[in-house]
């Protein structure tokens, strides 16, 4: 208990490390089921339309890119192992390792964010963006077979595409911006194998979002293309 | 605010000791605060004046209703009228006010730590919610929104044209706030318990809190993400529940009424965890049925995530999905009855004493069965559809919020005020001001039962004459609350200066929070306490302490 007395990162309110440490790993658990019940909302939306509209939401995700949506899947997954790595370099000891993790990290990060950026341009200029200028004259290809849809229905499969992975999208950017502070601040020393919470729970939070997008990914780009 | 803790124009005070009012005088040692019981002061000055705003909105509304045509106001403007109310009260007032005052004040002191376990995500929320009120503020004084409060679709996306994106906005902000309140009592009740205080010692005010922040945390984030879906909808015409796309209203019922159902036991809750406190207090004896009381609370949260869809029993689901989730809503009543019977069942043989809060308790005792009760009514499909958009309805949810929630909170007010200030309340007025308070409830919505029952529609600007006569009794029965409601405002002021200073604890009441002085030190205890004593065990305090909980 004395040497806890003296730890910078102890608040006062806290009767040792360990019950701090606990209770942010605590609050950042509960942070990302407040996270599932949000991004739920939009999935129990998705379910309920594509029942619904099974054939114009095929014909929707046939014109996805399935190579842009891998590359993506890849890029995501591999940041997430970098995060991993940088809880590990935090853990032993070792903030240089643990800044370069957190940097490459932030910089897959972005790749994904420049990726989608691709993709929406794509949409543009199909005019795939639902509003005034939407137009979608693709039929659903059901193993050959060309089944005409409904545009209006389409267009409703891209609300959802550009609410869905705009608000992960979103995600992202504030995850990206979260390791730059904090690679930073390790730079600066701040975490010792002592005390690295801050680096696990927002590495938590990335998992999380990486989650986000490996249901996304099938539900958008995969599941409606075969019937 | 600076000059609460100072005393005035009373005996000279012994060396003032340091306490949570008096450490620190200057604005900033209040807006920049951690303490959770100086957060807990600018929750109560917030919600206060949003509750006298949403009072000044509901008092529009009865003087329109007084007479049968629209003489004070016309249908557009009387649609913006109960919609202001309506989202003021809910969002802006019933949702925080148990939570944010008492239970951000009591939480850590019931338990025994120093403060909450996320002091400055606590500050935080108290900011989202302030700038969510002003944002609500602005977008009121700008022309203000007239869907309702539930904001329903297709009409809030493409047809009316008020300011929806910024009363979303508005809402979505205060929901943030709410959200890390709840969170933050999670993990502060997991985590931050004083030791020995295991989970079956813990005050029931705690575990009531604990089921709210449950269902704070679930369902928050589905009207966030709600709100959202509408606002870009409205902003960049996407199409999610616009019908013309194939979109679905319906849906948006089900993901609004999947949190704004719970969101009434996100109010509720905490009421009755002050009613149990209260209840123990002034019968001098443990809760009857500890551990029953204590699953209610967990019990209610869980039920009521599944009973959303009684909202929407005429708004075209099946009727498979209407008996099942009918049947589901009766089981609600299973737990909230438990509670009911409990406190009733602890009222026997005790040594009742009908201090203020006591009567607060009793009233609520009442009034929630009452809304209890037409609740299962309104369960009933065949009841429902007769009494669908009546004044019926009205009137049950009033009951539930103002006679529950707002007895409750009052009752838990003056239960803790000494505490809060370090000074009593004047225990006339207040004895009258209840009795106004419940006078003036029933008179003003028990007519609204009958009022419904013979089929007066709700949210409309004028009605048949045959009506006026119930409409002129609920107005005066309005009149008669708005009294009652503001004697509190004044003498609780009045006793920041001229109340009777109180001592550590006035009732004789068990519970941490009683073993601190009062006003509180910074942080809430000298020393940590060890409990070893179960909750409420007024039966274990030896005959030479007992005494009556009569102020002092």
């Amino acid at each position: 208990m004395e040497h806890d007395a003296h730890n910078p990162a102890l608040l006062h309110h806290f009767a040792d490390a360990q019950q701090q440490k606990n209770a942010a790993s605590l609050g950042m658990w509960l942070f990302l089921v407040t996270e599932i019940m949000f991004f739920g909302g939009m999935f129990c939306a998705y379910l309920v339309y594509r029942l619904a509209h099974f054939n114009a939401f095929a014909a929707g995700s046939q014109q996805l890119s399935i190579l842009l949506g891998a590359t993506n899947t890849a890029v995501l997954i591999i940041s997430s192992v970098t995060v991993v790595l940088a809880v590990k370099a935090a853990e032993a000891g070792r903030p240089k390792v643990l800044v370069g993790y957190l940097v490459v990290t932030v910089l897959l990060g972005m790749t994904f964010l420049a990726v989608k950026g691709f993709e929406y341009r794509e949409k543009f200029e199909k005019h795939h963006v639902p509003g005034s200028t939407f137009k979608f004259t693709n039929t659903f290809d059901d193993n050959g077979k060309q089944i005409q849809v409904n545009p209006k229905e389409a267009e409703l499969f891209f609300s959802l595409y550009f609410v869905m992975t705009g608000m992960h999208a979103l995600h992202m950017i504030i995850g990206c911006g979260l390791f730059s502070v904090l690679a930073v601040l390790a730079w600066k020393g701040h975490y010792t194998p002592g005390y690295f919470t801050p680096i696990e729970n927002a590495g938590l939070y990335w998992h999380l979002v990486d989650i986000i997008w490996i249901y996304l990914f099938p539900l958008l780009y995969l599941i409606s293309r075969h019937s | 605010m600076a000059s609460i803790g100072i005393p005035a124009n009373q005996a000279p005070a012994p060396t003032p000791k340091l306490n949570y009012l008096n450490n620190g005088h200057s604005i900033k040692s209040w807006l920049l605060t951690t303490d959770h019981k100086r957060i807990a002061l600018l929750y109560l000055i917030s919600v206060t004046v949003f509750f006298f705003l949403g009072g000044f909105f509901a008092m529009l509304i009865r003087l329109e209703l007084l007479t049968p045509q629209g003489d004070l106001m016309q249908a557009d403007t009387y649609n913006k009228v109960f919609t202001m109310h309506g989202m003021i009260m809910v969002f802006f007032f019933l949702i925080p006010v148990v939570p944010a005052v008492l239970g951000n004040f009591l939480v850590p002191l019931m338990i025994g730590a120093k403060d909450l376990a996320f002091p400055r995500i606590n500050l935080l929320s108290w900011y989202l919610y302030i700038i969510g009120g002003t944002i609500f503020l602005h977008c009121m004084l700008t022309g203000g929104v007239d869907t309702g409060w539930t904001f329903y679709t297709p009409y809030s996306t493409v047809g009316t044209n008020t300011n929806i994106v910024e009363a979303g906005l508005a809402i979505f902000l205060a929901g943030f706030s709410s959200i890390f309140t709840g969170l933050n009592f999670i993990v502060t009740i997991h985590r931050m318990r004083a030791p020995g205080l295991t989970w079956d010692r813990l005050p029931l005010f705690i575990w009531a809190n604990y089921a709210t922040s449950l269902v704070m945390i679930l369902g928050t984030p589905v009207i966030a993400i709600t709100i959202v879906l509408v606002a870009v909808e409205r902003l960049f015409h996407l199409g999610i529940f616009d019908p013309s796309l194939g979109g679905d209203p319906l849906l948006f019922q089900h993901l609004f009424w999947f949190y704004s159902h719970p969101a009434v036991y996100i109010m509720i809750l905490p009421s009755m965890g002050v009613i149990s406190e209260l209840i123990a207090c002034f019968a001098r004896k443990r809760v009857f049925g500890y551990k029953f009381v204590a699953l209610s609370s967990i019990a209610i949260a869980v039920f009521g995530f599944l009973v959303w869809a009684h909202h929407m029993f005429v708004a075209g689901i099946s009727l498979y999905a209407a008996m099942i989730f009918s049947f589901l809503s009766f089981s609600v009543g299973v737990p909230s009855a438990v509670k009911v019977f409990n406190w009733t069942a602890t009222l026997y043989k005790g040594s009742i004493s009908y201090a203020t809060p006591m009567l607060y308790a009793f009233g609520f005792i009442g009034l929630f069965t009452m809304g209890g009760l037409t609740g299962l009514m309104l369960a009933t499909i065949g009841i429902d559809v007769h009494v669908t958009d009546t004044y019926f309805v009205v009137a049950h949810f009033h009951y539930v919020m103002v006679g529950g929630v707002l007895m409750g909170y009052l009752g838990g007010l003056h239960f803790w005020w000494p505490k809060m200030t370090g000074r009593m309340y004047p225990e006339a007025w207040a004895k009258l001001s209840a009795l106004l308070v419940f006078v003036g409830f029933n008179l003003t919505f028990f007519p609204q039962f009958i009022l419904g029952y013979v089929g007066m529609p709700r949210r409309y600007w004028q009605y048949p004459p045959e009506f006026q006569a119930l409409n002129v009794l609920s107005t005066a029965g309005a009149s008669i609350l708005a009294v009652g409601y503001l004697l509190p405002m004044i003498y609780f002021v009045w006793s920041l200066r001229y109340g009777k200073i109180a001592d550590a604890n006035p009732w004789a009441a068990a519970g941490l929070e009683w073993k601190t002085t009062s006003p509180p030190p910074t942080f809430n205890f000298d020393e940590t306490p060890v409990v070893t004593w179960e909750a409420y065990n007024y039966d274990e305090i030896p005959p030479w302490e007992r005494r009556a909980p009569v102020a002092r």
